[in-house]
């Protein structure tokens, strides 16, 4: 058992991953000396050396295409992509080579890699740099995304992501790598990748979340309590494929459902689970399932970010509103 | 006199692949191609650009370090490339900046404090690019270059190329990195650049390094040999040198005008700061380097000009740091009284014409925004 930071965490796991597998190899903008910008590979080329820790030309498109080949080769790049804005330029290659090679090769070319995105605001960031594009990926088939939201599942994801034969783009709440340490336990066996999980129990109303809503999610849930409302907590892990079994199951118990996530609200995530939920538990529910998300603008200059993100009194007001149906 | 063993002393002789005007230690040397005279009034005035931007840069760091601003990107070490560049521009033409151009956003009028504004948080560009001629900074490396392209084709569906008049002939300028030159936007730009024979100037400031990697990564030979392989012309000048780097972009600039196409300068200079305020670069590179580079100090070697021919006292240098601190002095009371702008507005930016949708999530947020205001009074 070790404590660590969600980035010490991620960079234990690619650590191991790499011990284990010679073919895992990592790419990316200043991922090598650096250690990337977020340290995230700190100390990986100097042990694992520079063909297997790769500062590549500054090029996304140049990254992810490049990963398909070595792919091909058997190899299983993790790829870094230093801030959410700059996936943009790989676009391309992700959704239309990177998510189709599977299905377009009748299943005889297969393409193990990890494409891993610091995504979220709240840093004090200009441009480009605290957004949320998983909605993008969720809505591309051939691709799996999944959100790690603590150190512990930081440290069993990314190896499981690695692991995976499918291509998985691997989203870090950037806010939390250097905040929130917790207790890792190396040695214990990890729950399944693609499993969500109730991080805690309630009975009154169910929040789902991923990433760096869940600990916004868990905060609400401390105030909600001291004013005598039970809320369950659900973090999603894997946002495709969905796990929604455990919400499903909380909110035929709850009858209320708020979805909670900082990507624009339309079309996120929440449009998705909604449909889903009203389809499965209709008759369960007491009120129409909300969406707490980022406004339908882009996102904003800093000095006004906290009120573009959800936070406790939007996810409070939510929830309130869920009881008034 | 050149040692017959050695070779000649670098210094003093210039890269044949560079153009230079001015030795690092301050001497005037020719070159055949930028036969150029200056005057005293614009020796001094490249001097005072470039000392005045250097004080705008390190005061901006400090507003940084003293947590006014989330981030800065220095300038350091670039002044005479930005300098250069900036005044080498007619007023019609059209300048495409990345996020670090601050020198040359000053050519073009725009106020320091605007520049502030965007690094602090308060919004994401707010001068008006038609009224400087100078685009919003772009952050995502290169995609302005494709801009600059499309924008010198419009001006030249206008007509505004090669027409012989000088107030009228028009050119663009497409700042970009070392780094960014790798990207796929900058060479398609090339490609349209040269297929259209636009008229715009692709102005690399090479300042070795993309954060944490050496030039060295992105190229295997000096970046302005790369246009040829798109058929325009490249050069390499050096960027610490006001002189030169004026001279050739003034060249290029008039070359683009006339209707000769493209061409890509490559002003070969140092970042001596950190990539920007959160960066470490002692993680990565040599003080060593960064001494060599103090050596060619942009400022320094044109003052030792300035001072030697006797063309600045001690009284014009007393007024341009004078002139220095009463910058620095407006940009940090300006910047603590920058407003923060309100929430309300940004559903108000999103569209030219305001979609009812958007107006409903706007009347959503003020009145959540009103019921903590009634909480709080
Ligand atoms: C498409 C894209 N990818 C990554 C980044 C992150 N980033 C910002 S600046 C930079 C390095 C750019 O280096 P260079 O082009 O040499 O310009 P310099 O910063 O040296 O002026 C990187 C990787 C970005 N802004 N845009
Ligand atoms: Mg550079």
């Amino acid at each position: 058992m070790t404590t660590m930071t969600l980035a010490k965490a991620l960079n234990a796991g690619l650590r191991k991953a790499m011990e284990a597998d010679d073919k895992v190899v990592i790419m990316g903008e200043d991922v090598g000396t650096l250690g990337g910008v977020f340290r995230i590979t700190d100390g990986l080329q100097k042990d694992f050396g520079d063909a297997r820790v790769i500062d590549t030309p500054l090029a996304e498109s140049g990254i992810v295409g490049t990963a398909v080949g070595l792919a091909m080769r058997g190899y299983r790049p993790v790829v870094e992509i230093q801030f959410d804005g700059f996936v943009y330029p790989a676009y391309d290659q992700i959704v239309c080579q990177v998510a189709k090679l599977h299905f377009r090769s009748l299943g005889r070319v297969r393409i193990p890699m990890v494409i891993r995105i610091p995504f979220g605001g709240g840093i004090g960031a200009v441009e480009h740099h605290s957004e949320s594009p998983e909605a993008q990926f969720v809505h591309t088939p051939g691709l799996k995304v999944v959100a790690c939201s603590n150190p512990a599942d930081g440290y069993a994801m990314i190896q499981q992501a690695i692991h995976a034969d499918d291509p998985v783009v691997f989203l870090e709440p950037k806010r939390l790598y250097h905040s929130a340490k917790a207790d890792v336990d190396e040695s214990a066996p990890a729950a399944p990748l693609w499993q969500s999980r109730v991080v805690r129990p309630g009975s009154d109303a169910t929040l789902v979340a991923y990433g760096p809503t869940v600990s916004t999610c868990l905060d609400a849930a401390t105030v909600a309590a001291e004013e005598g409302r039970s809320l369950e907590v659900i973090d999603l892990r894997t946002l495709s494929p969905l796990d929604l079994v455990p919400v499903h199951e909380s909110v035929r118990r709850t009858g209320r459902l708020v979805v909670v996530h900082e990507a624009h609200v339309t079309l996120g995530l929440g449009a998705e689970i909604a449909a889903r939920v009203t389809e499965e538990c209709f008759h369960s529910l007491e009120a129409p399932v909300l969406r707490v998300g980022g406004f339908d603008t882009p996102y904003p200059p800093a000095r006004i970010e906290e009120a573009f993100l959800p936070d406790l009194d939007r996810v409070l007001d939510a929830v309130d509103r869920t009881f008034g149906f | 006199m050149t040692d017959p063993v050695f070779g000649p002393a670098p210094e003093r002789v210039p890269d044949p692949e560079l153009v230079q005007l001015l030795t690092p230690e301050g001497e005037r040397v020719h070159h055949p191609g930028f036969d150029v005279d200056f005057t005293a009034d614009e020796l001094c005035g490249f001097y005072r650009d470039m000392v005045l931007v250097r004080r705008l840069d390190i005061e901006a760091t400090a507003l940084q370090r003293h947590g006014e601003l989330g981030l800065w990107a220095q300038l350091l070490g670039q002044e005479a490339a930005q300098i250069g560049a900036g005044r080498a521009l007619a007023p019609q033409d059209f300048v495409f900046p990345t996020y670090r151009e601050h020198g040359v956003a000053w050519c073009r009028g725009v106020d320091p404090v605007r520049l502030l504004a965007l690094f602090r948080g308060v919004d994401q560009g707010s001068w008006d690019p038609a009224e400087h001629n100078f685009g919003l900074y772009t952050i995502v490396i290169g995609a302005q270059t494709l801009h600059a392209t499309g924008y010198a084709m419009g001006v030249q569906r206008d007509g505004l190329v090669g027409t012989g008049e000088p107030e009228r002939d028009t050119a663009v300028v497409a700042h970009f990195g070392d780094g960014a030159s790798s990207q796929g936007d900058v060479n398609e730009a090339f490609v349209f650049a040269a297929s259209f024979n636009a008229p715009v100037v692709f102005f690399c400031q090479n300042n070795q390094w993309a954060i944490s990697e050496p030039f060295e990564r992105q190229s295997r030979i000096p970046l302005y040999r790369r246009a040829h392989g798109f058929g325009f012309p490249g050069i390499r000048v050096d960027g610490n040198d006001v002189l030169a780097t004026y001279a050739v972009t003034k060249a290029a600039l008039q070359r683009a005008r006339e209707g000769q196409g493209p061409i890509l300068i490559e002003a070969y200079t140092y970042r001596m700061g950190a990539h920007t305020t959160t960066d470490d670069p002692t993680r990565y590179r040599l003080s060593d380097d960064v001494e060599h580079w103090k050596l060619k100090d942009p400022i320094a070697r044109l003052e030792v000009y300035l001072r030697r021919n006797g063309l600045a006292d001690d009284a014009f240098l007393a007024d341009v740091a004078a002139q220095a601190d009463a910058l620095g002095e407006r940009m940090r009371r300006e910047c603590h009284a920058l407003p923060d702008p309100s929430p309300h507005d940004l559903w108000d930016l999103v569209h030219a014409e305001k979609t009812a949708e958007l107006a409903a999530q706007q009347a959503e947020y003020d009145a959540h925004a009103a019921s903590f205001e009634e909480v709080s009074s």
